[in-house]
Formats: structure tokens, C-alpha cells, sequence
């Protein structure tokens, strides 16, 4: 009998890759023989698009790369011009900068568990993870105004202080939080399928995870104890008290049940962060038009995602020379190739689920 | 916010290994072009610098130069490091990939070959276009590119 190996095209399948992301498969029957990622073509040209704006003008694109953590992609960039301008932001607009954007991270891991358990047949989980996730676009909107693409960071600070009902409501969503985390818990992570589909597939070692510049949950969940909030802590992260939950077998399960332990952590945080909260300004003197001086800055944030980082060069005009952003999705999806090979086609699905990646950001 | 830079000390160091190597007051570092696979390597190996996590790689199109510009972090250390190298032909822009040193370098140098039209040399195969289409003419991110064509009038 003769055999031979047939190329697949697999994809768009995960709820975030609608239209653009691809894996063309090389199968042997079900399992792997190669794969290949192809990006595109979503391609906005942001980078590009950025030379020809002023620098307060280039925040609203980096909201349209990750667009479900979209506070938290405003913010690795406002950091690096702060960095470039050497702006000190005051401390009530950096309390408020974390409180907004581990909101944004709960909102982002939300989507990334309920998509694999989508993914995996468990289409309940991802009602109900949009629907908890609805709460806390309720709490940003009633900060920014707008529920998706938020764009309330400013270079110096944030764009408008918490209004006085923000407080109760967000006491109230948190209180609320462990109880959702431990519906996810009994209706996905302790699910026999979800288990025999998600343990040991995929196996990521820490050491390839550290080669592959791999980030955030998808390296963590390798064991790797690297998280930017910690290690190289910015902002005001290092006043407090919370843990970085660890993997141990670097399996897609592993990577998933992080994504779900973070969202706790993030409560931690919230809740410190609103208790020592000080009163003051909420934006520093900025000037009207930002010229930053001649020279470059590099700034890095720990995204739902992983570290995302904005390299700005400024020539000294109101426009920057060049802006570069490290997007933690792209950089977690050039290890796909080579963690698909020998895995089943049904794993692929599995694996590609727990990169969770958002192809806004993949291909900026 | 603190800072990680990696210290003067260690960067002295480095500077008496590699005399070419110019050291920047903000701490970055430029690296001679012909000595980035040695110096990548050095800083890599040895265990006082081991910079093991390349966490960015991207290019800047200037009038008279491209740049590579490098962030490495260490995780063992915590120590940053920004490294420059400077591409003087602007015709034909070359740099050795980093690659066999960082596989993270993989689908960056890719994106650096699609937007910029730097090539890597060593790079595993020839780097291929990721975001954009393989017909595709120009590197859009060079200053002097131009867009033609779009919707017919």
C-alpha cells in the first residue's frame, strides 16, 4: 500500500484570527508532518502610519493592535515618549494607569479562556466569559467613554480622573470576580475532555521558550519565572503584594490555568491599588505640541500577552522618526511552526488556542 | 523608575574585549558591524553578562545610515542592554543574523526583511516576506518609499 503525505489548510479558526491567520499543514494521515504559519494580510502599517502624526496622535493606533487589552497597549508606548521626554507622570495617573490596565489584562484573559474552551467544544465558556467581561467594559467605559478601543492614555498621565461611581462599581465587580474565576474552573479547567485534550500536548521546555524570545503566560507556563511587573518592575508595581503563577509541565493546560490564576492575582492588585490611591493631578505639565529631543527610548510593558515594547525615535519635530513596537503575539507565533510538528491535527487547534494571540497585534 | 541598565563595570569590560565597540552616555552600546556575531556571542555565553532573552530587534531607515538596533535582557541578572549596529551601504544593506544564536530572531529578522529590505546573512534559508504579500515591490517603512497605484480613477 502506498502512502503519501496532503497539505491542509487550516485556519481561520480561533475566534481572534478571523480572515487572516492561517497554518498551512504538511499531514500524514492525522498527525504533523510540518506547518506552516502565515500571517496576514491584515497589514495597517502602523509603523508607517505613525511618521506622519504627532506623537499624542499615534495612541489611538496602538489601541487597534491588541484591541481586547487596549489599555495596556496605550501605555507601553505613552512610556517610552515619557522615557524619551523624561516626563515624571504623578503618582495618582500611574495608580490609576494599573487599576485600568489590570482591568484590561482580566478582560484580555477572559477572552483567551473562554476562546479555548471554545475552541476545544465548550462553547458555554465563551458566553460566559463575554458576559463577565461585560462588567468590566461597563467600569472602562465609565472612565473613557468607549468600550473597545479606549484611547485614554496621554503622554504625561491618563485623559480624565475616575468618576465618583467608578469606586463602588468596581468593589463590587471584584467582589464578584473569584466567583467567576471558580465557574471557569468547574465549567472548563476541571473538565475531563478539556483535560485529556490540553494535558501534555504541546510541550513547550523552558529553555526553548527563552531561545524563541517567547513572553507572558506562553512562557511563564514553562516555568519561567518572567514577568516584567516583577522582575524589572515599572510604574508603580513594585508597592504591591501579589504572586506570578508558574506552570510546571509547559503544556497547553498549563498555559491556560495561568491565564485564569493571573486574573486573581490582577484582583489583588486592583484592590491594593485602589486602597492606596492618592489624590493629586492626574496629568503632568505637558506641552501642548510634544517635541521630544533628538535620540531614541526603548520602554517595555508586561501585556496581557507578554512584554510589548515601544522603540520611539524622535528627530527633534513634532512627528517621531520612528516608532517600533515588539508585539508579544508575533514574537509567540514564530515558535508555532516548529511546536505543531508531530502533534495531531486536533492538537494543533488545542496548541494554537493556548498562545492565544490576537492577529490585530501579530501583524500591526 | 529604576533603572537595569547593564553597569559601567561590566560595559568596560566589554569595551577592552572589543576595542572597536563605542559606548554610549545613556549606556547603549554600537557594535562594528563585522563584530556583531562575536560580540552577540560573548554577551550570550559569558555568565557575567548572559544575556540570554533577545527580546527586540528592529531597523531605522536614516538619511545616511540604517540601523539594528538590539534589546537583550538577562533573566538570571536582570540587566538590559541596547546594542546598535550601523549599516553604511544604504544600497545594499547587509548584517549577520542572529539567528544561530536566538531562534527569537527568526520571524523578527523576517519582518525586518520585509519592511526595511535589510538582509541577514546566515539567516536559515533566505528571510522571506511574513506581513506582506510575496509580490509585494519596495520596502514600505524605507523613507523614500513610495506607494503607487490603489484604486483606479
Amino acid at each position: 500500500m502506498k502512502t503519501q503525505t496532503y497539505t491542509l489548510n487550516l485556519g481561520p479558526q480561533h475566534p481572534s484570527t478571523h480572515g487572516v491567520f492561517r497554518i498551512i499543514l504538511e499531514l500524514d494521515g492525522e498527525t504533523v508532518v510540518k506547518a506552516t504559519a502565515v500571517p496576514g494580510y491584515l497589514h495597517r502599517g502602523v509603523e508607517k502610519l505613525a511618521e506622519a502624526r504627532t506623537y499624542t496622535q499615534v495612541i489611538p493606533y496602538t489601541d487597534r493592535m491588541d484591541y481586547v487589552a487596549s489599555m495596556l497597549m496605550n501605555w507601553g508606548y505613552v512610556q517610552a515618549v515619557e522615557k524619551l521626554m523624561g516626563i515624571e507622570v504623578p503618582e495618582r495617573a500611574e495608580y490609576i494607569r494599573v487599576i485600568v490596565g489590570e482591568l484590561s489584562r482580566i478582560a484580555s484573559h477572559m477572552i483567551a479562556v473562554g476562546a479555548m474552551g471554545a475552541d476545544i467544544g465548550a462553547l458555554t465558556a465563551f458566553t460566559y466569559t463575554f458576559r463577565d467581561r461585560e462588567y468590566i467594559l461597563d467600569l472602562l467605559e465609565m472612565v473613557s467613554g468607549s468600550r473597545l478601543t479606549f484611547s485614554y492614555f496621554r503622554i504625561g498621565g491618563v485623559a480624565a480622573d475616575f468618576p465618583e461611581e467608578f469606586y463602588s462599581a468596581a468593589k463590587k465587580f471584584l467582589d464578584e470576580l473569584p466567583g467567576m474565576c471558580d465557574e471557569y474552573d468547574g465549567l472548563i479547567t476541571g473538565n475531563e475532555i478539556f483535560q485529556t485534550r490540553t494535558k501534555h500536548v504541546g510541550i513547550i521546555t523552558p529553555e526553548t521558550g527563552i531561545n524563541y524570545s517567547l513572553s507572558g503566560p506562553t512562557l511563564r507556563g514553562s516555568g519561567v519565572n518572567y514577568d516584567l511587573r516583577k522582575v524589572r518592575p515599572y510604574s508603580v508595581y513594585d508597592r504591591f503584594d501579589f504572586d506570578i503563577p508558574l506552570g510546571k509541565d509547559g503544556d497547553c493546560f498549563d498555559r491556560f490555568w495561568i491565564r485564569i490564576e493571573e486574573m486573581r492575582q490582577s484582583k489583588r492588585i486592583i484592590e491594593q491599588a485602589l486602597e492606596q490611591i492618592p489624590e493629586g493631578l492626574i496629568r503632568a505639565k505637558v506641552p501642548k505640541v510634544i517635541k521630544p529631543p533628538v535620540g531614541d527610548a526603548y520602554a517595555e510593558i508586561e501585556s496581557s500577552k507578554g512584554i510589548y515594547g515601544a522603540y520611539v525615535v524622535s528627530d527633534g519635530s513634532p512627528k517621531p522618526y520612528r516608532v517600533h513596537f515588539r508585539r508579544p503575539s508575533f514574537i509567540n507565533l514564530g515558535y508555532l511552526e516548529k511546536l505543531c510538528e508531530g502533534w495531531l491535527l486536533a492538537d494543533v487547534i488545542a496548541i494554537f488556542a493556548s498562545i492565544d494571540v490576537v492577529v490585530g497585534e501579530v501583524d500591526c | 523608575m529604576a533603572d537595569y541598565k547593564l553597569p559601567a563595570e561590566q560595559l568596560k569590560a566589554l569595551k577592552s574585549k572589543f576595542p572597536g565597540l563605542e559606548v554610549l552616555e545613556s549606556q547603549d552600546v554600537i557594535v562594528p558591524l563585522a563584530d556583531l556575531t562575536p560580540f552577540m556571542t560573548e554577551i550570550k555565553e559569558n555568565p557575567d553578562y548572559a544575556m540570554d532573552f533577545l527580546t527586540n530587534l528592529t531597523g531605522v531607515d536614516y538619511q545616511d545610515r540604517y540601523e539594528m538596533v538590539y534589546n537583550l535582557a538577562s533573566l538570571t541578572q536582570g540587566y538590559t542592554l541596547m546594542v546598535k549596529v550601523i549599516i553604511e551601504d544604504k544600497k545594499k544593506p547587509e548584517v549577520s543574523s542572529l539567528c544561530p544564536l536566538w531562534m527569537g530572531a527568526n520571524w523578527q529578522e523576517r519582518e525586518v526583511y520585509d519592511l526595511m529590505g535589510i538582509v541577514f546573512t546566515g539567516y536559515p534559508g533566505h528571510p522571506t516576506r511574513i506581513l506582506l504579500d510575496e509580490y509585494f515591490e519596495g520596502h514600505p517603512l524605507r523613507k523614500d518609499f513610495q506607494w503607487e497605484g490603489g484604486r483606479e480613477t
